[in-house]
This record gives C-alpha cells, structure tokens and sequence, in this order.
C-alpha cells in the first residue's frame, strides 16, 4: 500500500492502484488519477460512468464488471472503450476511488 | 395439505434437489419438477465430443427418469414467475402455485450478444462446443481440418465450468498431435483475465502448462465483433486475433424467463442468492442452486452437486419455521483433462484458492498436478453424475465443505 497527497487529500492505493479507503475520494482527486490514466479531460460521460460506479460500489459491495456497465450506465461497451482505452471497469474503478471490482470465478 | 414445492429445471440441480426432497419427504410434501425438454445432457462431457472421445448419444438420458418415483415431471417451457402471488406460470398455460419455488434453470449461452459471432462463419469455421448440436458440429469440422490458426476464445465470465476452454486447449493439442498435424497447426488461447485462470496459483501453472503445449496465451481481451468471414477477432481496444478456426465461448446470462419476471433476477438473469444459505435476496420463500444464482463461485456441477446437501437441509428448516444454516463456503472441484491421458485436480472454495497437495486428504488425487489417477477421476465422474450426483447420493468420503488435510495451505 503507498500514501500519496492527491489535490490536497491523503489517499491510500494498492500496488495496483486502486483505492483502500473509498472515503478518501473527492471529485478533484479524480480528475487527477484521471491525468496519471491518460485522460485529460473528464466529459461529462465519463463523470456519468464514474458516479455510477460509485453508486454501484455502495449499494452492491463490488463494482460492476464491463458488461454490466454496459447494460446498466447507460453507455454502451463500445463507448465505454472510447472513454477508458485501457479498460473501463478497472480505469474507472480507480478514479472513480473504489477497489478492484471483484471478477467472477 | 401437504406443502408444494416447484423446481424449476430439470438439470444437474433440479434433479438432485428433488430426489433428495423425495427421499428426506416422501408423499409428505408435493414436488414437481418443470423443464422444457426431456434431455438431460452429461455437459462434461460435451467438452469429448469434438475429438470424437464422447458420442452425443451417450451423454444425453432422458430427465424423467433421472427422477424419483413420487416426484411430478411437468414437460413445458416457463412464461415467468410471479414473485409476489407465489405462481409460476407456464408455457402452456398452466400456472402452478407453490409454497416454496427452487431456481434451477442454469446459465444460458448468448451468442447473439457479440457482434458477428451468429453471422457468416458461424457454423463453418466459427463454433461453440457448450451445447450439443455446437459441440457436435465442431467434430465434423474438426475432422476436416488441415492445418491453420485455430483460437479458443472467452467472451467474458461468468461461463459454466471455466477450466473447461483451457481443456479444450489442451485437448486440441493431443488431437492434433494424434493426427500427425501438430505443426501445422497455431494454437491461441484468447481470454479477458489477465491470466490463464482466475486464481492466481493455478493460473501460474495451467500458464505453464499452456506454454509447454506450445499454446499461445493472449490476455485482457475484451473481444468486441467475431468476424468470420475475414477470420478475425476484434477487440474492444481494437486488437485483432486471426483464425482459420474459431472455438468461442459465448457470454452467459440466466434463462430468458428470468428476465420476464419482476424482481427474480439480476442484469445478467441471475438470481441474487445468500452465498452461505441459497435462499434468494428476492423472496424468503424462494431458493436457488447451481448456475443460476449469482454466488461467487464456479459455475460447475460439483458445486451444485455441494450446494444440494446445505440447499435440502435449508427448505427442511425454512418449512419447519427455523433458522436457516449459512453453511456452503463456496466448495469446488474440478479436474481438468490436460491430454494424453493425463488430468489434474482442483479444490476450493470461496476463501481458499486451488493449491498443491492430495486429495480428499494425505494420501489420494494429487492436486494441481497432473496425473493419470486424476484422468481416470474424471472418466469415472460420468457414472458418479449418473449414479451418485442425480440421485441425490452424498460421494463417500467427501464432504460439501472443502477439505483442508492434505493441502498445502502456506499458514496464516
Ligand atoms: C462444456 C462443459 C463442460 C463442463 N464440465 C464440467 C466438469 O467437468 N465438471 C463440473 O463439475 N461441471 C462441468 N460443467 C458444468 C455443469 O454441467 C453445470 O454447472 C451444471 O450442469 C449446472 O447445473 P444446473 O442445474 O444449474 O443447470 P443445468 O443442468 O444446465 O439445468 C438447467 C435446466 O433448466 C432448463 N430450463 C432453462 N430455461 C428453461 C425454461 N425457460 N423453461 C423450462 N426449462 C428451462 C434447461 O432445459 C435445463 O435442463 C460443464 C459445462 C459445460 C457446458
């Protein structure tokens, strides 16, 4: 685990980078670990994805995987491609500040 | 009057559920079992088919007579369940009350889903042997093949049995071998994980043991469109895979009437079920067992097989107005054939991931090994399924719940 100051908060990531401690989130630290992720901007498509996920992560105890974030965001898989290149379920996950969502077995 | 209990499927989980309800009951309770055809596959061993190892004929028996003598079998499709007058209705327009409703409908295969996957191809050199006619359909393919680039696919998880495509893998690789056509022919193993398994020890060695076979792993793809007339698959992120052959494992969801039922299901149609007890999130009085619920664990018949002793134990309690025991933890065991007469072993659960050792305890199966014992586990399992699984048997010297003697667990 690293501690990193993040737009003025203290946040605790997994070697992985994804958040221990979901409170530690703001909206400012996202548009941060955005940055590090290679996206620049946050349209207001991806903040749809990321409350989302946040929402999700609450009420279910995991964020969604991909293919429910596509049945359920409201943004279809391909677009969430074109919003998180590298992978929408974990990019999103990270600077939407919850853990890794749990994969199936 | 005695209490009427609906099962819903007449699989692996419907079936053993009611003949364990029928012999723990007998006439003392109504059971009755619904399922659209009367075809019970041996799914494991839809994986033999297509090498010619299984004939289709042998792995099907009809379902009704997988079932105890007291137990109702009512043929029909279901239209849906409704959740809040406890009826489910039917197809055919029956609509059956119950006082207690058991899920068993299992995971349906949803190739429409990916683009491209049902279009041009598909069924020429674009195949899936999670059901029988694909299955069936991909032997005949198979015993044309020359030469070229055959790819094993997954779509996504959650899938029946995930080992079930690395066996293919490796399945593939002896056939090909047998038929003097191994050099000619490009194995790829194409999967979203980021790794050959999702647990990480036995991830490392079915890796290995893909390299070994000469089988090219390629992870994190998220595949987008299957093309088959270009021979390609096309990621998400816009990565292609060629083939010559395509073996895809298509997305799962629960069965369709899920979806037609307010409140029983999940995005994906299954049904949110206590991981420890099976009774549903969506109604006290509902349970579920096997592929259709959404319990983190392997969607496989050994689970359901392990679910079915805690599933029988809970309707007795919930009937009996008492407290239900939150006892499954997620047990699994699954072999996985590797080739040349050789299989290995795994066991887990929810908190223990596959490891090496013996199993069931000191002295028995290697695990995470493989072995030509492990193989001869696994040939034998079709007569277990038929004769020990279905009937509602308990396997002797094996317990639902995980062993861990025998195991090396690294301590905590
Ligand atoms: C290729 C392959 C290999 C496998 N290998 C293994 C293995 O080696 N070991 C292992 O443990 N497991 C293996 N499995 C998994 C195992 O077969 C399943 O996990 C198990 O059969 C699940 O049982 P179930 O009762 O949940 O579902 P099923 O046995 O699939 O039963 C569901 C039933 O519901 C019925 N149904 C569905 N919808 C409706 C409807 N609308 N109306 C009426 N009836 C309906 C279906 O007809 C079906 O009979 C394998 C599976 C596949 C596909």
């Amino acid at each position: 685990m690293t501690t990193t100051t993040i737009a003025g908060q203290a946040v605790d990531r997994n070697d992985e980078g994804f958040f221990e401690h979901p409170e530690q989130w703001t909206e400012d630290v996202a548009v941060e670990i955005a940055k590090e992720e290679g996206i620049d901007e946050l349209t207001p498509e991806h903040w749809q994805v990321i409350h989302f996920m946040r929402k999700e992560y609450v009420e279910k105890g995991t964020g969604p995987t991909v293919r429910v974030l596509g049945k359920t965001s409201g943004v279809s898989v391909k677009e969430l491609y074109q919003l998180f290149p590298k992978g929408p379920a974990k990019v999103a996950a990270k600077i939407a500040g919850i853990p890794k969502p749990r994969g199936c077995i | 009057m005695a209490k009427r209990i609906v099962i819903l499927g007449g699989g692996t989980g419907g079936t053993l559920t009611a003949n364990r309800l029928s012999k723990h009951y007998g006439d003392d309770v109504e059971v009755t079992v619904v399922d659209r055809d009367d075809d019970h596959v041996y799914q494991p061993g839809l994986l033999f088919v297509p090498f010619g190892l299984a004939d289709p004929d042998d792995i099907v028996r009809p379902r009704q007579r997988q079932l105890k003598k007291g137990v109702a079998f009512h043929r029909a499709g279901i239209d849906h369940v409704d959740i809040d007058g406890d009826e489910v209705h039917l197809v055919d327009g029956t609509v059956l009350p119950y006082d207690l409703l058991v899920v068993a409908t299992g995971a349906r295969l949803l190739p429409d889903e990916t683009e491209g996957l049902t279009g041009p191809g598909w069924g020429e050199k674009v195949f899936t042997f999670y059901d029988l006619a694909g299955a069936t359909a991909l032997h005949d393919a198979l015993e044309r093949f020359e030469g070229g680039r055959v790819v094993v696919n997954v779509v996504d998880l959650p899938i029946k049995c995930p080992v079930a495509p690395l066996e293919f893998s490796f399945l593939a690789d002896w056939y090909f071998h047998d038929r003097g056509l191994r050099d000619r022919v490009e194995l790829t193993y194409v999967t979203p994980l980021d790794g050959a398994f999702t647990k990480p020890t036995a991830s490392r060695t079915l890796g290995g043991m893909l390299d070994e076979k000469g089988v090219e792993l390629v992870t994190e793809f998220n595949t987008g469109e299957v093309d088959g007339e270009g021979g390609r698959l096309v990621s998400y992120d816009e990565r292609e895979v060629p083939f010559d052959l395509a073996v895809v494992i298509p997305l799962h969801g629960g069965a369709e009437y899920v979806d037609r039922s307010p409140g029983l299901g999940d995005e994906l149609g299954f049904v949110p079920t206590d991981q420890h007890t099976l009774q549903s999130k969506v109604r006290p009085n509902i349970f579920a067992i096997g592929d259709a619920t959404n319990v983190p664990a392997s969607k496989a018949g050994s689970v359901t097989h392990f679910e079915g002793e805690v599933l029988l134990r809970n309707i007795i309690r919930f009937l009996d107005g008492e407290e239900l025991d939150a006892s499954y933890d997620g047990h699994a065991n699954c072999f996985i054939e590797t080739g040349f007469h050789k299989a290995m072993l795994i066991d887990f659960n929810y908190d223990t991931e596959p490891v090496g050792g013996h199993f069931p305890a000191g002295v028995g199966m290697p695990l995470l090994q493989d072995s030509r014992l492990n193989h001869l586990g696994k040939l034998m399992f079709q007569w277990v399924y038929w004769h020990v699984l279905l009937p509602g048997r308990d396997i002797p010297g094996i317990r639902p719940d995980m062993p861990t003697s025998g195991k090396e667990l690294a301590s905590h």
